[in-house]
């Protein structure tokens, strides 16, 4: 199964631009496997960040976890402010406290912009960039979260078996 | 395992403890059916969990999505409620299997329906039939493929 379409520059990226070796996540911000699978994702990046590309894009599965939507749109509105990954690892990092509340603290402890943000989080765009990910990820063979893909075509192991086969193939 | 270009065989099965739902009412609609082992084992909740994300890319192609297991329509009730799901689940329960059996999708040795997907046109011909490996969630792409060439 294959990446459609493939990364472009509306994604939010990490690492080595135009790198040979691209990932990406389809990702749900409430979902514990995604949970567990960021600090594994992490450590891969620091230590090949120089040589990959990571791509994150949004799958939220909204019925199952009530803040999944609401955490992509807050850290879509990040990205406005060239924050997106400093929000999206704050979430991460702190999963188990996911609310409303604390994602509007989070805004704040990023010093977005608080106008800004206000605005940004109702736009329609943000909306529909994050229905245009889901979409991709459905077309794409997502079947559930973490779903990784490596140069474009679907990963079929966990996020230690990506960090293994990173660890064969960057030289 | 019926095929591309079969007549879907009708079926009256319970969706909620006191409500049954006929294949053949829907004619004039796009039916996805989607069999599956159980209730609750992990793969089949994941699968579900994402039909369940999909309904509204379902209808824009006027499509109905019915999931179908051997588990009782209590069973159903509660699964479905812990998952919040929006679509109906039916109970292949009496005369156990009778449906998926019709649909060549019956696994004997395991007392189970197999993973298996269909999509339906409006006349009631099977357009798209997909065996998924028992332990591999299918995803939803295969359907919409189907869902796009009709």
């Amino acid at each position: 199964m294959s990446l459609k379409p493939a990364v472009s520059k509306t994604d939010h990226t990490q690492g080595k631009k135009d790198a040979d070796i691209v990932i990406v996540e389809y990702g749900d911000y409430q979902c514990p496997y995604c949970g567990a699978a960021y600090p594994i994702l992490k450590e891969m990046m620091k230590k090949y960040g120089t040589k990959v590309e990571f791509v994150f894009r949004n799958f939220p599965l909204s019925e199952m976890h009530q803040y999944a939507r609401p955490a992509a749109i807050v850290a879509e509105a990040a990205a406005l402010q060239g924050k997106f990954w400093e929000m999206h690892d704050a979430i991460y990092e702190n999963q188990e406290y996911l609310s409303e509340n604390f994602l509007l603290e989070l805004a704040e402890k990023l010093e977005l912009d608080p106008h800004q943000f206000n605005t940004d989080i109702k736009k329609p765009e943000l909306a529909s960039k994050i229905d245009s990910d889901f979409e991709s990820g459905v077309m794409s063979g997502v079947n559930g979260t973490p779903s990784l893909f490596v140069n474009g075509t679907k990963f079929n192991g966990g996020p230690e078996d990506l960090l293994r086969l990173l660890s064969e193939i960057v030289k | 395992m019926l095929q591309k270009n079969d007549v879907a065989p009708d079926f009256t099965l319970f969706a909620t403890p006191d409500q049954k739902i006929t294949l053949s009412e829907f004619k004039g609609k796009n039916v996805i059916l989607a069999f599956y082992p159980a209730d609750w084992s992990p793969v089949c909740s994941d699968q579900m969990a994402l039909y369940n994300e999909m309904l509204k890319y379902f209808k824009k192609y006027d499509a109905e999505i019915f999931g179908i297991s051997v588990d009782s329509k209590w069973c159903h009730m509660a699964f479905s409620q812990s998952r919040n799901l929006h679509f109906p689940l039916l109970s292949d329960f009496e005369a156990k299997g009778e449906t998926s059996k019709k649909y060549g999708v019956y696994n004997t040795e395991e007392g189970e329906c197999n993973r298996a997907l269909f999509v339906i046109d409006k006349n009631g011909i099977i357009q798209w039939s997909y065996l998924s490996p028992m332990a591999v969630n299918p995803g939803a792409d295969g359907i919409l493929e189907a869902l796009e060439k009709l």
